[in-house]
């Protein structure tokens, strides 16, 4: 699959192979990864003419005109974003130049992987593209992790705990943890610690339902409430919690009644994941069959109360926390 | 065989009505009648099953028919049948009857009949009219035109069900729960049902006819129903208080799912044939762009409806329940009537022994309320969860 060389371009610059795919959706990453590249490619030519494009706007004439080369010669690195978007003609054309790419181009092309443009991917990964993979982070150890890493890169140093604490403070989006990241590495010696997080951030950014109904579900009534303010001031609506109140009595009350046994084994007949089962063995500790009623209907109640049923939304939630403590504490004692 | 024969042991409301019919014929044909005999609005109240809405049918059928209601001529068939030209029925799928629905019908009963004797606007389930399509169905009750008839259909004249500004401008119906023996009757007559099983299905559905006839049709029905009615005896502990719940919420699942799939296919089909779906050729692409939205809102349609059978489904099962729990208060305080559930009534009078008149009393209460706390939004299967423990404990 060779074909004709210009003369004028025989033996120019040398990167053979300059096609680049960038594929995974944690935006900063890709970001990062895309200048990682452009950044290379300019030191490898530092006169090379940058331009970038949304692969959704691009026509296929204008991409043909991009990755044509030169007349007077010249590096050009040619970036296209969101690759996913591309509409089919452009799809067709990239394949086709993948296949003998101009080497006084650098292209680079980020998707953001999926069944969404898998053409593009695929072609260009077949095609013999170099792919640069940036993994999808979702698990809390990963997101710690990167923390740590990310304040090392600035020079300075955090333990897991500060990385916690920050992401607790902060949230889960990479691209903000990241600025709060050199935020703090800037305004401190670099040594970052719980007590630093702390002194610069209060608060908490990720609070679910379910952290109010755990807390509550152990008679932790102050952590309770305290999760339960904060999931309604960062605007969670009242009704997931009140949903999430009614799951946490359920699922212990299965699980309780469920008797002794393996979590694997308990998690199968009830259907559940293993790990709800062993932290519901965990909250059943403190609660009576009646006291599992009397919870069970406060949550109802909360449920219609959040629904129209209350003038006072916080109100009823916090009644209803109240109540769940309670009815551990008493030990269903009506 | 008039219009009225369906109306199952409502004398009383017969008479007014067919009363009311004469007068009506007397207006139409240019007599002139007392100030009252006929009126402009009607509420038909009752509870579930009583026959709203077949005696607001009659009623319109009564009205449209030269005799006054002979139930053979063409204007009582097509009446009764849902197509007569100047009777429009308002029979909600959903859970409420919107603004703009009633604003159209409300325009509609405002022209004048065709067929130059009534122009009837029939609201079945006027408890599900929202706020705002109350006040503009208010409006034309207000102010009606000469010849245009509302009938509205509720369980009661609660401001609950229907707004007291309304319910001031009609004239009320009362039914009665139709006693079993003439629900019997009728299932006999009507739908050819041996009286054995016509009996048992009539008192087992509390004066609900069609529940009655559907009790006594459906074995499916009937299996469902003997599952209800376990559920007192299998509510051993917390966990299986959580297993009937999930078993109850799962017929009534089922059973709405049945109902409804296959209306909603259909109705899909139909909208895509409608929209040009499976067309080859040129342009066929290009006249399926942008139809997406339409059966969006098609599905929408279809999953409140769903959510309503769902609930009507649960509902039932409820009310049979609370039938039981009913039974076993009359055997342990020995009242004089007759139980719901003859058939378990052994049963019941078991369960009245073992347990006090109060807590029968609070389980009945706590099925009441699992009605009332699912008709407030409450998610079907924590309100469900609650009731099941509440019955558990007494």
């Amino acid at each position: 699959m060779s074909r004709p060389r210009h003369p004028w371009h025989d033996g120019a610059m040398a990167d053979r192979n300059a096609v680049h795919l960038v594929l995974g959706d944690e935006e900063l990453l890709a970001a990062r990864a895309v200048g990682d590249l452009v950044a290379a490619a300019r030191a490898a030519e530092p006169d090379a003419e940058l331009r970038q494009y949304m692969a959704g706007e691009l026509v296929a004439g204008e991409l043909a005109e991009m990755l044509s080369p030169s007349l007077f010669g010249g590096a050009r690195v040619l970036v296209l974003r969101s690759g996913q978007d591309a509409k089919k003609d452009v799809i067709a054309a990239l394949l086709a130049y993948a296949k003998s790419p101009d080497d006084d181009v650098t292209l680079i092309v980020q998707h953001v992987g999926g069944a969404k443009g898998k053409a593009l991917s695929d072609g260009l990964k077949s095609a013999g593209a170099k792919v640069a993979t940036v993994p999808k982070i979702s698990r809390p150890r990963e997101r710690v992790d990167f923390v740590t890493s990310e304040v090392r890169r600035l020079g300075g140093k955090a333990g897991d705990a500060a990385a916690e604490a920050l992401i607790a403070a902060v949230g889960n989006d990479l691209r903000e943890l990241a600025s709060a990241c050199s935020q703090l590495v800037a305004d401190t010696d670099g040594n970052i610690d719980v007590r630093t997080v702390s002194r610069y951030y209060k608060g908490r950014a990720e609070v679910s339902g379910f952290n109010v109904a755990d807390a509550a579900l152990v008679g932790d009534v102050s952590g309770a409430l305290e999760a339960l303010r904060w999931a309604l001031h960062i605007g969670v609506d009242p009704v997931p919690i009140a949903d999430a109140i009614a799951d946490g009595v359920r699922t212990v009350a299965r699980v309780a009644s469920a008797g002794r046994g393996s979590a694997y084994q308990i998690a199968g007949n009830l259907g559940m994941p293993p790990w709800k089962v062993e932290r519901a063995q965990r909250q059943a500790r403190g609660w009576t069959p009646d006291a599992l009623v009397d919870a069970m209907q406060a949550a109802a109640e909360c449920n219609a109360a959040v629904k129209g049923g209350s003038d006072d939304r916080a109100y009823a939630l916090e009644r209803a926390v109240f109540a769940v403590a309670a009815a551990r504490q008493g030990g269903g004692a009506r | 065989m008039t219009v009225w024969a369906d109306l199952v042991g409502q004398d009383a409301a017969i008479e007014t009505l067919s009363r009311a019919a004469r007068a009506a014929r007397a207006v139409v044909d240019g007599e002139s009648v007392e100030p009252g005999a006929m009126t402009h609005a009607w509420l038909f109240t009752g509870p579930p099953g009583s026959g709203r809405s077949v005696a607001a049918r009659a009623f319109a059928a009564a009205l449209q028919c030269p005799d006054g209601g002979c139930g053979v001529c063409a204007a009582c068939h097509t009446t009764l049948g849902g197509t007569h030209a100047d009777v429009r029925f308002v029979v909600p799928e959903g859970l409420s009857i919107s603004v703009s629905e009633m604003r159209a019908l409300v325009l509609r009963a405002a022209s004048s009949p065709t067929q130059g004797r009534w122009q009837v606007l029939l609201v079945e389930d006027a408890d599900r009219l929202t706020e705002a399509a109350g006040n503009a169905l208010l409006k034309a009750v207000e102010e009606p035109p000469a010849r245009t008839v509302f009938l509205l259909c509720t369980p009661s004249t609660h401001p609950d069900d229907i707004s007291v500004t309304i319910r001031s401008r009609c004239r009320v119906v009362t039914l009665r729960q139709p006693p079993a023996e003439a629900v019997a009757e009728v299932l006999v007559r009507r739908d050819g049902i041996p009286p054995n099983v016509a009996t048992w299905a009539a008192s087992a559905a509390q004066g609900h006819v069609g529940r009655a006839r559907h009790l006594a049709r459906d074995p499916q029905a009937q299996s469902r129903r003997e599952a209800v009615l376990a559920v007192p005896r299998r509510l051993t502990g917390v966990g299986a208080c959580f297993d009937a719940a999930n078993a109850l919420i799962e017929a009534a699942e089922s059973e709405a799912a049945a109902s409804t799939s296959a209306v909603d296919a259909k109705e899909k089909a139909a909208l895509e044939t409608a929209l040009g779906a499976g067309g080859t050729g040129k342009g066929a692409a290009g006249a399926a762009r942008g139809t997406k939205g339409q059966i969006t809102d098609l599905e929408r349609r279809q999953k409140t409806r769903a959510t309503r059978s769902q609930r009507d489904a649960l509902d039932r099962a409820l009310v049979d329940l609370a039938g039981f729990y009913r039974d076993a208060l009359v055997s342990s305080v020995g009242a004089p009537v007759a139980p719901v559930h003859a058939d378990v009534a052994g049963q019941s009078a078991a369960a009245a022994r073992r347990w006090s008149p109060e807590s029968t009393l609070r389980r009945l209460e706590a099925v009441l309320e699992c009605r009332a706390a699912i008709d407030a939004n409450v998610k079907p299967r924590i309100a469900v969860e609650a009731m099941m423990l509440a019955l558990w404990r007494g």
